[in-house]
């Protein structure tokens, strides 16, 4: 293997000497969920504890593709550059029936954006960046080689027996995050059923140095190539000219024949062209679909695999539970700073249940397109596939796999009004990243802080008073065509070329309310601070 | 409310059967298979609207169960 782990010992802390501490917050499972949950907790200024099982990163890659919601939140903690200096850039998919494309489809939308579609990047790294941010970060214990063998909820605290090389200890806190992975053994804990559906095909899957530049470098879906008779093949590039390919082999195989590296290399360089490459990681995978009925359960909340599991068509594993971390990390400061009501925590439930259920939708039906099970379903497909080549109207039905996007939370009890609009950004959906230059950043999120604020767009008209004496949580910003005001409050956002205006289909006078993670909770044509303020009051699920 | 048609609508009901069933003349049953479907994703993307598009699978579907027993 050419990347190089870097192992973390276990240290001694405060409960293996027998001193009592009662933690804010105690996560377990230092993957990327948990490490993201403890930096968007400690950026609203939250310590927590981080008990990860083993001494490195990921294993094996598993995840590569991250998407472009992921990079914004991953930005918030300067590692988004790092993934994306490390990783590689992609947005075209290619699709082939037999070794002929039959179209390819584009996702970079909207130009000016800060980050792309997606960076592929092996998960280790991405791991490896989060672990140095949570280094740098004062308010985080991230205790390696620390295991989670049992956890008690109780009314008022949650205790964790923890295993390590040194002994066992108990150690409580107010709240627990389980972000420790399909296996959760907090899950496990609590007898909670995970609940679902398996696909029974298995899938090759490799990491492949190859040791040549190769031409395309574009996501590749192939449907029955001349390389891989009858079954489908994905392949996708990553950083440091690691290659992803995936070949579905069926139900019933050889597994350890499979996973010879000589035999992968033969099956690789059919696809690839008689390139020397060598086998980093491979493994055989079936898939699932499954979650949690609940996610919060009293005191004990659950993010990320640990809380449900999709197949990997549509890279929504990792880059939903990374949604979940931001979704969880703000309301748990808001109740543990003693700013919002125990209740907002229930939103977390309804709005990462409900991604989790269109996540699972989403990747199953991706699935069943793969992997047809009777004959009258393989005509279907097939019959699409042969269609695709000539007549566009085809091509929307093939499915490789349908990419992961933000989630907008459109049943939220959290979302407020959404004011008439036609167009503009959806009230429970994420603020668009499109430049904005300001002292704090060239885009609109990095300017955005770790509280409520309202845009408003005031095309230049003096901001009302009331605006600038709203409340102590909400700030409001500007936005106005022309440059920037130059100093003072409130802060002001320059939108030169209209495009702000456009993506929220402003008007003078229209207001957005903005939550901590950059969802937008309600809107407005005409400000008004009544109206604001309950509708905060409102996501903050009073 | 039923948004699919099922009231006479064929302009030419005689002309346009003749057509279905000369089509599959001489073709394997496997080929016979992918015309049929074929036809059913032309047609379907004709229409486009999903809640007609649903009825109608779902009133080609009636009554198929209890005849298979
Ligand atoms: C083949 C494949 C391809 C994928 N591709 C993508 C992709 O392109 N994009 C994407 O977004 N996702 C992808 N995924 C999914 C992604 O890898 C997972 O969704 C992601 O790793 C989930 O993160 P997590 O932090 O919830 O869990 P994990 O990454 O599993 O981390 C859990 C952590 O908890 C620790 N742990 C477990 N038990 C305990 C315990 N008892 N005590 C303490 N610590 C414990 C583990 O050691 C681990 O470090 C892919 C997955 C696979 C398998």
């Amino acid at each position: 293997m050419s990347y190089q782990y870097k192992h973390h010992g276990w240290q001694p802390c405060p409960e293996a000497r027998d001193e009592t501490v009662r933690h804010k917050a105690i996560i377990v499972g230092g993957g990327p969920v948990g490490l993201t949950t403890a930096l968007e907790l400690a950026a609203y200024g939250v310590p927590s504890v981080v008990l990860e099982d083993g001494d490195t990163v990921s294993e094996g890659s598993r995840g590569l593709c991250w998407s472009k919601r992921t990079l914004e939140i991953l930005d918030r903690h300067g590692v988004a550059e790092q993934v994306r200096a490390r990783g590689y850039t992609w947005h075209t998919g290619r699709l082939f029936h037999g070794d002929r494309e039959i179209y390819h489809f584009d996702l970079q939308a909207v130009a000016g954006e800060k980050f792309p579609a997606f960076v592929n990047l092996q998960q280790y790294y991405t791991e490896e960046f989060l672990v140095d941010a949570v280094a740098r970060q004062p308010l985080i214990d991230h205790r390696w080689q620390s295991k989670v063998v049992d956890v008690a909820p109780g009314n008022d605290c949650v205790a964790v027996e923890v295993e390590t090389p040194a002994g066992r200890y108990r150690a409580e806190a107010d709240w627990l995050v389980a972000a420790d992975g399909t296996r959760s053994a907090a899950r496990r804990a609590l007898g909670l059923k995970f609940d679902g559906s398996t696909f029974e095909d298995c899938f090759l899957i490799a990491d492949l140095k190859v040791h040549a530049a190769l031409p395309n470098a574009d996501r590749r879906f192939w449907f029955h190539p001349s390389f891989h008779p009858g079954d489908t093949a994905l392949c996708h590039k990553q950083g440091d000219d690691m290659w992803r390919v995936d070949f579905q082999l069926g139900a019933d195989i050889d597994r350890e024949a499979e996973k010879d590296p000589a035999r992968v290399i033969a099956r690789a360089q059919k696809m690839l062209g008689p390139h020397p490459m060598t086998v980093e990681w491979v493994s055989i995978y079936t898939f699932q679909g499954r979650r949690l009925e609940r996610l919060r359960h009293g005191r004990v909340l659950f993010a990320g695999d640990a809380a449900h599991q999709v197949s990997p068509f549509g890279a929504r594993g990792g880059n939903s539970g990374i949604q979940d971390a931001e979704n969880l990390a703000w309301k748990l400061a808001y109740v543990i700073r003693g700013k919002a009501p125990d209740r907002l925590l229930d939103s977390y439930d309804a709005e990462r249940g409900e991604a989790a259920d269109e996540n699972i939708l989403l990747t199953s039906r991706s699935t069943r397109f793969l992997t047809p099970k009777t004959a009258a379903e393989r005509v279907f497909r097939d019959a699409v596939l042969d269609l695709a080549g000539e007549h566009p109207f085809a091509r929307a039905l093939v499915n490789s796999g349908r990419l992961s996007t933000a989630t907008i939370h459109r049943r939220s009890p959290l979302n407020g009004g959404d004011g008439g609009f036609a167009g503009g950004v959806a009230v429970g959906g994420p603020c668009p990243n499109l430049p904005a230059p300001a002292a704090t950043g060239s885009h609109l999120l990095d300017s955005l802080g770790r509280r409520f604020q309202l845009l408003c767009f005031a095309d230049g008209a003096p901001a009302p008073a009331a605006l600038v004496e709203l409340d102590d949580d909400i700030e409001p910003i500007l936005v106005t065509r022309g440059a920037a005001r130059s100093q003072g409050a409130p802060q002001s956002l320059a939108d030169p070329d209209g495009r702000l205006h456009d993506a929220f289909a402003a008007q003078p006078g229209t207001c957005y309310l903005l939550r901590p993670d950059q969802h937008v909770a309600a809107r407005w044509r005409r400000f008004d601070a009544d109206a604001v303020k309950s509708a905060r009051d409102r996501a903050l699920g009073y | 409310m039923a948004k699919l048609r099922t009231d006479p609508n064929l302009t030419d009901p005689d002309g346009f059967y003749e057509a279905l069933i000369t089509a599959q003349e001489g073709l394997p049953a496997a080929a016979a298979d992918q015309l049929k479907a074929r036809l059913i994703l032309l047609l379907a993307n004709h229409i486009g609207d999903d809640e007609t598009l649903r009825e109608a699978v779902a009133l080609a579907r009636e009554g198929l169960e209890k005849k298979s027993r």
